[in-house]
């Protein structure tokens, strides 16, 4: 049977960032994708000093850069999202198009910044998902007050993406084992597209009831296990100084690399 | 005559390394059926997703009536193999009994005409003519079994593979199905846990586990071994 391993992006290797507590993790992403976020437009040299200290994490991290950078192309729709300023900022015309649309220099700036920031912040997620066991992660969010409902809807939605997606596929291997051929000459096989539509749409319809009928048996089964709206759990180790010590220093570094920008840049 | 399904010194592992098959060797002649017995994960599913090519081969030979399993014969070969999964819920996907039905036949490029013909008799061969317009989702799970072969039927399928039809029916339920099947005459592969309904139906059997076979022969003298089938975990 085949399953939706490649959902899952967490790759166990023994490593410092592996082994680092998931809340100190969490916590120094969401500092980092904040600093990178809150960084003037044009600051190079602050988006470089960011970029050097993913760098080194993901070295430390034991994965090789190069699952990095693949993982990377995650951020392109989003740079694409940002395109439009290319056009839209005010400034000195660089390069006329059709249509009355002109580049400017102040855009090319802004577009290059948003680019490279969101490229830079993905890679801390990369970072933290591929590091990070799920459980951990909703551990940690858990324990840095997330609402608890929140974190219960969050575990449960990737408790059963799987389970859907495992679903999607056997329905699609059903599909393609009746899609045959016969022997006498003649006939196209594959049908028309608007009929080959209609019958992906019918997919997704029973889909989605199906998921809906489970969601509802899924929840009889936690009230019959006593489920009353609140989610418990167990209380979370205590934190190592080093942990602190370690929070503290990288919090110290952004701070001062994000007040750097903001001075020098802003 | 040649044989419906030709199995030959099939191996197979799956992406993670785990071998699921490990030199099979099956023939069936036309008419024959076949039951394939054995513990859970010892690879019956992983034979019967062989049969129409969905796992593509790794080693050994495969054809279906004669037909190498394989490229271009793909399309054909499927047409050929009548498979009906374990749950009638990832074989019915259309909204409508009579577009599951019809998708086969929709597929292989047949007229309209044909096509509710083919319909139409599928159901008839399932004694669920009256099913065509209803919604497949609010049938029981007896109902969604026998529509779940119809949608193969309506193909013409050499083979009819059957992978654990009477799991998870009722008494009354099974036993209409055990009827239904004995009245199909096409050549059969039934992988199953129900040993009675093998004893009661089906001629010979095939003990699978580890991925190899372990028995084959006729039902009468596998299913009264009683330290082979304690060996694979089966009984009566």
């Amino acid at each position: 049977m085949s399953h939706a391993h490649f959902l899952d992006p967490y790759q166990d290797r023994p490593s410092p960032v592996h082994r680092l507590d998931a809340r100190i993790k969490l916590l120094l992403v969401t500092a980092f994708i904040l600093t990178a976020s809150l960084s003037p437009l044009g600051a190079w040299p602050v988006y470089i000093l960011l970029l050097a200290l993913a760098l080194s994490a993901e070295l430390l991290s034991n994965l090789g850069i190069r699952f990095y950078f693949k993982r990377a192309v995650l951020a392109l729709p989003f740079v694409l999202a940002a395109l439009p300023v290319l056009f839209t900022t005010p400034g000195g015309a660089q390069l006329s198009l059709p249509l009355g649309l002109a580049v400017t220099l102040s855009g090319l700036e802004r577009f290059l910044s948003i680019a490279l920031k969101s490229w830079i912040s993905v890679q801390a997620a990369i970072l933290l998902a591929s590091t990070t066991t799920f459980p951990d992660i909703l551990m940690a969010l858990r324990a840095l007050r997330l609402p608890r409902l929140m974190v219960a809807v969050i575990g449960l939605m990737w408790r059963y993406l799987f389970v859907i997606v495992d679903e999607v596929l056997r329905m699609l291997r059903a599909r393609q084992a009746r899609s045959g051929e016969t022997g006498q000459g003649g006939h196209k096989p594959g049908g028309t597209v608007f009929w080959r539509a209609k019958v992906a749409g019918g997919m997704a319809g029973s889909l989605f009831l199906r998921s809906l009928e489970r969601s509802d048996r899924i929840y009889n089964a936690m009230l019959a296990r006593g489920y009353d709206g609140e989610v418990r759990s167990l209380p979370h180790p205590a934190l190592q100084p080093a942990d602190w010590l370690l929070l503290g220093g990288i919090l110290i570094v952004l701070i001062f690399i994000l007040a750097v920008g903001q001075i020098a840049w802003g | 005559m040649s044989c419906v399904v030709e199995v030959e010194h099939i191996s197979f592992s799956y992406p993670d390394g785990h071998p699921a098959l490990r030199d099979v060797s099956l023939e069936l002649s036309h008419g024959e059926k076949v039951a394939l017995v054995g513990p859970n994960g010892a690879g019956k599913s992983t034979l019967l997703l062989h049969l129409n090519g969905i796992l593509p081969r790794q080693s050994g030979r495969l054809a279906i009536s004669g037909l190498d399993v394989s490229g271009k014969n793909l399309g054909r070969v499927r047409a050929l193999v009548g498979l009906v999964f374990q749950s009638p819920d990832d074989q019915l996907f259309s909204p409508t009994v009579f577009d599951d039905v019809a998708f086969g036949p929709i597929y292989q490029g047949l007229a309209a005409d044909e096509v509710r013909t083919r319909v139409e008799e599928a159901l008839a061969l399932v004694h669920m003519e009256e099913y065509a317009a209803r919604v497949s989702h609010h049938l029981s799970v007896g109902e969604k079994k026998r529509i779940a072969i119809a949608t193969v039927l309506s193909m013409k399928p050499a083979v009819l593979v059957l992978d654990e039809p009477t799991a998870g029916l009722d008494p009354r339920a099974r036993r209409s199905l055990i009827e239904l099947l004995r009245e199909l005459p096409q050549t059969m592969i039934v992988a199953t846990h129900d040993l009675p309904m093998v004893k009661e139906l089906i001629p010979r059997t095939v003990v699978m586990d580890h991925g190899q076979i372990a028995a084959d022969g006729p039902t009468a003298s596998v299913l009264c071994d009683p330290v082979l089938l304690a060996e694979h975990g089966l009984e009566m």
